[in-house]
């Protein structure tokens, strides 16, 4: 029985290990909550497990005589077990009772409803994100796409839709996921507690390329988070150098615009990502690749490759365009 | 009683008129199996039947496991380019689809058509022929779902095939209706095995195997029979209802026409969750029976053992819901799923106390059969445990459909039934052919298994806590996940050596193994009373039952019952409660209807994913195979 030593090790370990995707990497008090939670689940757990393997080693050290008649019972003896027994069945309800009420105390803390700050509408489509910021304000509401930014310490409220087949939306150091569903609105609240970049995954198996459906959320100062809003809310700038002019005529000549918008110009398409800003993001392809110019040429000229099955279609263009375009994209801030 | 039943009396030979040798020859001769092709497409012996169910889901059982393994493969590095993410999805959709369809619910069922009769002491099964029928259904089956993967139209949408995903809108094709209609021909089959359950243990029992006196093993297959009647109907609702919307143009679950994606969510684990508990009441059986023989102990807390089975029986039903915990339905309800998911703990951990308490009674003798079972302690102990974390609505959230919810299932699954049903492998296996198999090799075969396992598994409860979600083909290497992953696909490759090991056992044991008598262990119930492997009649004489382990309690010779005709099949019908003998119940002649129904039923199931009219003309095939089927025979059979 050397395993429960070495597993706790490993866990703790892991406890302390810092990782961009982990739930026991907590960055909000719901996270926190949650790995609280989950601590002493795996001690209690954990006890009662070594418990029982005490229990059976113990059993197996055979008191029994040899040749004794495997019917004959001793009813004093019996009768002790039948207690013993008795008691930790009683015992294993009255965990289940304490950590059902556990649990029910988190998830009222964790469903709690606050007045949120900033609402985000998140519409989970194959194999992308799309975030609207809402506002009352009509002309301050703005559509991004795989990432999007929250202000520290705001409560934030995220609605989730699914546009085709179910996702989930999920970013365990914020708040536990939360499945978009077509035709319903779910939704989750969560308040970051330090500024970072934590990354979040669909987790509701969506077809081809749900490996590659990631999302990052950037926790920053409300004053950082208020300039990047300002930016996201204006139109794209216009190109100053003639290289991303070019690209931009390109850009605009080719399908791309029959997919992609990109404010202040005329493509306005709609089934793929928003591209006004496509530039000021960290990843492209839902956190599949870094964002740089060589992996936008990259993405542009042979989607498929990097995510097989990707709606995005192979589009014709000779190298000049690519890199133009490729240019443009990456100077949209 | 007319003229001919009575010329027949005259002729009625019985078996109080023959003893020994020549009565077990006349009796063989009018229960046998013709040999050749004819006989073995018509052969109504449950052993027969029953053999070739166990062989064809260790089949599937292999295939699954290699599925697998490819996915280990592909799994062990990140970005490798080995698998790409299109035959991924098929690959974890078949190994899933075929564990718990094709090896899960019939393995149990396998070893309950082939005990259930020897250990109540029958000569053959309920429906006999009904039972012929459902083994060739679930082949087609079968079949048909692995043609169709090599076919490259195998299913990729999960086993659980969640629509939309798996709708005509975002699975054009046939792949998820190969899937659909899999599911159709395996239920068809395994309720028609859990009704002949439910009749051969309450109708055909050995007089004076009263309800207190029926094996644990037979208790625990029979509830599993009533929980798979109640529970197979609804996933046939919902794969049939996911077929009309891909065939017929039905909008069940499409939300644009009023349909409701979350249906289909619940009718799929409302049979989901109780079928977790269908591949794992059987296994529990098997344990109880292991170990009472190897701990020469009876088992402490039959009563307890039988009601925990009855209760984890009916809250199985009661718990569908936290597999949709992050769904979005309320909490108020959610919470009540918390608990109920939660109580199953009770009845579960109360069976384990039962059997630490016979070890600790007993006088444990360490053969392979028992180190099987005490894996089972160490790793389902541990996987329930986790799933009563992942009973916690607030934990769900973070660790559903992640590596630690593979983990889990994993832990359960193949703890507490895979390791449990190897472990009874090695304990009938001398009964399925009069060969022991090899202790050497079996403790080879346990502790490379046991590593193995826990090597691959335990893994995944990190990989699953530092954030990688289940189902994906690939992960980038920021993620930090491929060494907890090459660990896994390690560990993977050692269990499926260990199956490895575990066929060249099978394979040489049964020409080379030790002769194995007719009680090779020294176990107390009935079906180590008669000959290994046993006579098609089963019993020479009907046992008479005194004791819950009869060969305990009446060691030298047998109480048995006489007076059943020799020269026709006849066997004994028996009060429910008491077992009291009732009736002489003639039992069905082998025939060849069963297998042309069940042709006729498998064109009808394939037919019917390309066109709607395939049920009506298939269903006047079917209705002409049972026209055949139930025929008058004006035989013997039907005297009565």
């Amino acid at each position: 029985m050397r395993r429960p030593a070495t597993i706790l090790v490993l866990l703790l370990a892991l406890a302390g290990c810092n990782t961009i995707q982990s739930p026991l990497d907590p960055a909000s008090p719901q996270a926190h909550d949650l790995n609280r939670l989950f601590w002493i689940f795996v001690a209690v757990l954990g006890a009662i497990w070594l418990a029982v393997m005490v229990a059976l080693a113990v059993a197996l050290r055979a008191p029994r005589p040899a040749g004794a008649d495997p019917l004959a019972t001793d009813r004093g003896r019996d009768r002790r077990f039948g207690i013993v027994i008795t008691g930790l069945a009683v015992a294993t309800g009255v965990m289940v009772l304490v950590l059902t009420g556990l649990s029910y105390a988190a998830q009222r803390r964790l469903f709690a409803v606050e007045e949120e700050a900033v609402t985000i509408r998140v519409m989970g489509q194959q194999w992308w994100w799309q975030f609207t910021y809402e506002d009352v304000d009509a002309s301050r509401t703005f559509i991004t796409a795989n990432e999007f930014h929250v202000p520290v310490g705001k409560p934030v409220k995220v609605k989730l839709n699914a546009v085709d087949v179910i996702h989930s939306f999920w970013v365990p150091s914020l708040m536990g996921k939360q499945d978009l569903i077509p035709g319903r609105e779910n939704d989750i609240r969560f308040v970051a507690e330090r500024p970072g970049v934590y990354r979040g995954q669909c987790a509701e198996f969506c077809g081809l390329q749900h490996a590659h459906m990631g999302l990052l959320v950037v926790v920053e100062a409300p004053e950082d988070f208020e300039r990047w809003r300002e930016a996201q809310i204006s139109a794209a700038q216009p190109p100053t150098d003639s290289e991303r002019q070019k690209g931009l005529e390109a850009f605009l000549s080719k399908p791309c615009v029959m997919c992609h918008t990109v404010r202040g110009t005329p493509a306005g398409g709609r089934t793929g990502p928003d591209l006004t800003h496509v530039g000021g993001r960290l990843t492209l392809a839902a956190g599949t690749l870094p964002m740089s110019r060589g992996n936008l040429a990259a993405w542009i000229v042979d989607p498929h490759g990097i995510k097989p099955g990707v709606n995005m279609p192979l589009i014709k263009l000779d190298p000049d365009e690519l890199n133009s375009i490729a240019a443009y994209l990456e100077g949209l801030k | 009683m007319s003229a001919t039943a009575a010329t027949n009396e005259a002729s009625d030979l019985r078996d109080t008129a023959l003893d020994g040798p020549e009565l077990r020859v006349r009796l063989s001769k009018t229960w046998g199996t013709e040999s050749g092709l004819w006989g073995a497409l018509t052969t109504v012996d449950h052993k027969i039947i029953g053999r070739r169910y166990l062989i064809t889901t260790f089949v599937f059982l292999f295939l699954a496991g290699l599925a697998a393994v490819a996915m280990r493969l592909q799994l062990a590095q990140p970005e490798s380019k080995l698998i790409g993410p299109d035959l991924y999805n098929q690959l974890f959709t078949m190994h899933g689809t075929t564990m718990m369809f094709l090896f899960g619910v019939p393995v149990g069922e396998a070893f309950a058509v082939y005990l259930v009769p020897l250990m109540v002491g029958t000569r053959n099964i309920a429906f006999p022929r009904l039972n012929a029928f459902s083994y060739w259904v679930f082949l087609f089956g079968g079949l048909f779902l692995w043609i169709s993967f090599f076919l490259n139209i195998g299913p990729d949408v999960g086993w659980f095939a969640y629509v939309p995903l798996s709708g005509p809108e975002f699975s054009p094709g046939k792949r998820a209706d190969t899937w659909a209609q899999m599911i159709t021909f395996t239920e068809v089959a395994g309720l028609a095995v859990a009704i002949e359950i439910v009749v051969t243990v309450l109708k055909q029992r050995a007089p004076g195997m009263t309800l207190d006196r029926i094996p644990l093993f037979v208790w625990a297959v029979f509830i599993n029979s009533l929980v798979i009647i109640f529970a197979l109907p609804a996933v046939v609702v919902a794969s049939s209802f996911l077929i009309m919307d891909r065939l017929i143009g039905t909008h069940l679950f499409n939300p644009a026409e009023g349909g409701d994606a979350l249906l289909f969510q619940h009718l799929f684990w409302f049979f989901g969750h109780p079928e977790v508990y269908i591949i794992f009441l059987p296994a529990t059986g098997m344990v109880s029976a292991i170990v009472v023989t190897f701990a020469r102990r009876q088992a402490f807390g039959y009563l307890a053992l039988v009601l925990s089975l009855i209760a984890v029986a009916f809250l199985s039903f009661g718990l569908w819901v936290h597999h949709m915990f992050t769904t979005g339905l309320p909490q108020l309800g959610y919470a009540f799923f918390t608990a109920s998911s939660m109580l199953i703990a009770v009845p579960n951990g109360l069976q384990i106390f039962c059997w630490i308490a016979t070890l600790w009674d007993g006088r444990p003798d360490f053969k392979t059969p028992l180190l099987f079972v005490l894996g089972f302690f160490f790793i389902f102990v541990a996987g329930g445990l986790s799933g009563v974390l992942l009973a916690s609505v607030p934990l769900d959230t973070q660790v559903h459909d992640t590596y630690f919810v593979v983990a889990h299932f994993h832990y359960v699954l193949i703890g507490g039934a895979v390791f449990p049903i190897l472990g009874a492998i090695y304990y009938w296996f001398p009964k399925f052919t009069g060969r022991m198999l090899s202790e050497r090799l079996g403790r080879w075969h346990f502790w490379l298994a046991f590593v193995g396992f826990n090597v691959a598994f335990f893994a995944m409860h990190i990989s699953g806590l530092m954030g990688m979600p289940r189902r994906v083909y690939t992960y980038t290497a920021e993620m930090n996940w491929g060494a907890l992953n090459l660990v896994s696909t390690i560990g993977a490759l050692m269990l499926a050596a260990s199956f490895a090991l575990f066929l060249f056992n099978i394979l040489r044991s049964m020409r080379v193994g030790a002769i194995a008598g007719d009680n090779p262990w020294g176990a107390g119930t009935l079906e180590w009373a008669t000959a290994s492997p046993p006579p098609p009649h089963n019993f020479d004489r009907i046992p008479f039952v005194t004791s819950r382990e009869p060969l305990w309690a009446e060691r030298d010779s047998l109480p048995v019952v006489t007076g059943l005709r020799v020269d026709n099949r006849e066997l004994i019908a028996s009060t429910v409660t008491e077992a009291r003998a009732e009736l002489r119940e003639p039992s069905p002649e082998p025939s060849i209807w069963p297998f042309l129904a069940a042709i006729a039923t498998g064109i009808t199931f394939v037919a019917s994913i390309f066109s709607p009219w395939a049920v009506v003309w298939g269903g006047a095939l079917v209705a002409i195979t049972l026209i055949g089927w139930f025929w008058p025979k004006g035989s013997k059979e039907d005297e009565g």
